[in-house]
């Protein structure tokens, strides 16, 4: 059915989801372009006046800006890195026939039901608080002086927890990738002499290359806007050296009460989120055609 | 430099008995097909051969040498698949290469093996795209390339025709029988089409149910088959068996007269019957025969073939042709 007629009525049918989702985003959209440009502080009651693109300029030249951006740029590379390397050796692990592998399967994609905050807090005070940690049990016992993660290395440490919770989403996604592998090319490849590295490299890794690349762009989008376990655990801090763009923003409007910075950096926060998208699509995005 | 040697091979899947002790000598050079309808264990088999099953007992010899522990790629044998398993991010030539490169060939090498790979197969022009943009017999010469360049002892075929269209199909089946005639490798195919096995195979296995039932040229088989299933397999259309409720010899439970063995008279024979659908090819008719005792026959006429739908017809077989086989399905010899 792709008759004139019929593709026109599929159009109307889509309109009305359409709209909903435009709306959606475009209201809020648009409300943030607006605070964006008025002075609107949430101490100072009165009059909120335009004032042009002085909202922006405040928030482009704050040290804490550039900070929080590489950041930010270190916390999406960072955890797409890991997820990615340790999401190829799980669905490789995952793949192998195992006992109880259907239910070693359903445990590995545990921690990503996990909600953010609940995993933030197990691994700080369960894992890595410097006193009752099972990491500072573990030093001890090894004869080491514990290690204060979240004063120490703070973006590490965040880059841990996130990684392990979307390390399962990568797993998942890559493991069907493996299980979609046609099964005569890997033999084929034992008959033409290929080791289990060359396997890996020339047959199984270019398999995989769309669905690294859609996890990839999947988890960008998500690793921008990470900020529950920075406010959980680090707060930021110490200094700004675990902020990224969403935390800086939070402190903006809700901690400094000043609406019109925090608006005008979440307009910067859109921008560069489009950038990022563009030069991602640019460069892997071939990946998904054909 | 491509005998194989089977000694009471098996193999159990679990509990499952897929291949019963099996015996089979394949010389050097020879091209031997395996047929049989589908689950009769003959890809098993083949997979065995090239290490890619495991063999539960028995023995595989290449050339001699035990071969029954021996990792595929060290077994010196090429195979290609029914999915052709080309590598599909390799080009062409990247594809015919892999082998090469893996057994650490130089460069300059590589590319005359590809080069004489390629004139071989009409593959020249082809050499720098990806499998997804070429046709099926294309990648289906892609696969033989890539089986080539190693120069194994000898060749695998696992049913390689069966993804192919008809006329493609009997145009690959030539091709692959020339590469044999030029080639003079030993090579083993496995295919349930018997058209195929009859046209290129030196030497036919027919299998059924885990055993090979029968080995022998084409004609062999055609002739002699040695009980009721090879009679049926072997031939197109099939040997037709008709009941013989008291025989002269006591033993003979059904007779096999193959459709091109009829006689066909308006007037005497040794059956009667009534013509029923007529197929006609132009070069030959077939008629299908319904006789007194209810059963239906394959009868070949010519291809100007006057009968009509219901004509009542009287069939004979030709003298020396027909098969006579026991209650076990086994022939009976009749001694000329």
């Amino acid at each position: 059915m792709a008759t004139t007629n019929s593709r026109t009525l599929a159009r109307f049918m889509l309109l009305p989801s359409v709209t909903l989702l435009l709306a959606w985003m475009i209201v809020p959209l648009c409300m943030t372009l607006y605070f964006s440009f008025i002075d609107y502080n949430l101490l100072v009651p009165g009059e909120k006046e335009f004032v042009g693109f002085l909202n922006y300029e405040f928030f482009l030249t704050d040290p804490a800006f550039f900070e929080s951006f590489f950041n930010t740029l270190l916390l999406v590379t960072g955890v797409l890195l890991i997820t990615i390397c340790g999401g190829i050796g799980l669905a490789i692990l995952l793949d192998q026939a195992i006992w109880g592998r259907n239910y070693v399967r359903i445990m590995v994609l545990a921690p990503f039901f996990v909600m953010p905050t609940v995993s933030a807090l197990v691994w700080k005070n369960m894992l890595m608080n410097p006193v009752n940690g099972l990491f500072a049990h573990f030093a001890i016992w090894l004869g080491f002086d514990p290690i204060d993660f979240f004063a120490q290395m703070p973006l590490f440490s965040i880059i841990i927890i996130v990684s392990w919770q979307w390390l399962p989403f990568a797993a998942l996604i890559l493991l069907t990738a493996i299980q979609s592998l046609d099964r005569e090319q890997l033999e084929a490849a034992d008959l033409d002499g290929a080791g289990p590295l060359s396997k890996f490299f020339y047959i199984v890794l270019p398999h995989l290359s769309r669905a690294v690349t859609a996890v990839i762009l999947i988890e960008t989008i998500f690793l921008l806007s990470i900020f529950a376990e920075i406010l959980v655990t680090t707060s930021g801090g110490p200094g700004y050296s675990s902020t990224n763009i969403t935390y800086l923003i939070y402190t903006q409007s809700l901690l400094q009460f000043d609406v019109g910075g925090g608006s005008a950096g979440g307009i910067v926060a859109v921008i560069i989120a489009n950038i990022v998208a563009i030069f991602l699509m640019r460069l892997i995005g071939k990946n998904l055609e054909g | 430099m491509g005998s194989i040697t089977l000694k009471q091979v098996t193999k159990n899947f679990d509990e499952v008995n897929v291949i019963k002790p099996l015996d089979l000598e394949i010389k050097d050079g020879e091209f031997i097909v395996f047929v049989g309808p589908s689950g009769c264990g003959k890809s098993t088999l083949l997979r065995m051969i090239a290490g890619l099953e495991d063999t539960t007992s028995g023995n595989i010899e290449i050339d001699g040498q035990d071969a029954t522990h021996t990792p595929p790629a060290k077994r010196g044998l090429a195979m290609v698949f029914q999915s052709y398993a080309l590598y599909p991010h390799m080009t062409v030539r990247n594809n015919i290469a892999f082998p090469l490169k893996r057994a650490k060939v130089s460069p300059a090498e590589i590319e005359s093996k590809i080069a004489n790979a390629a004139k071989i197969l009409n593959l020249t022009d082809y050499l720098d795209r990806k499998p997804g943009q070429l046709s099926g017999g294309q990648r289906q010469r892609v696969a033989i390339g890539r089986a080539i360049v190693r120069q194994p002892s000898a060749f695998l075929f696992d049913e390689p025709l069966s993804n192919l269209d008809a006329s493609l199909r009997v145009n690959m089946r030539l091709e692959i029988s020339e590469l044999h005639k030029s080639l003079s490798t030993t090579m083993i195919y496995v295919t349930h089409d018997q058209v195929e096995a009859m046209t290129m195979a030196d030497r036919i296995a027919v299998f059924n149910g885990g055993i090979i039932e029968q080995v022998g040229t084409p004609l062999e088989l055609y002739k002699h088959p040695v009980n009721e299933f090879v009679a049926g397999f072997i031939g197109s259309p099939k040997m037709n068996f008709i009941a013989v409720p008291q025989s002269e010899d006591k033993k003979t439970v059904n007779l096999g007269i193959r459709p091109e063995h009829f006689i066909i008279s308006q007037e005497q024979g040794t059956y009667k019957g009534t013509v029923g659908v007529i197929e006609h090819l132009g070069s030959e008719s077939f008629l299908h025969v319904t006789l007194e005792c209810g059963t239906t026959v394959t009868v070949k006429a010519d291809g100007d073939c006057p009968l009509q739908y219901g004509d009542a017809i009287f069939l004979s077989a030709q003298e020396n042709k027909t098969h006579k086989f026991d209650k076990n399905g086994l022939t009976i010899k009749t001694t000329l």
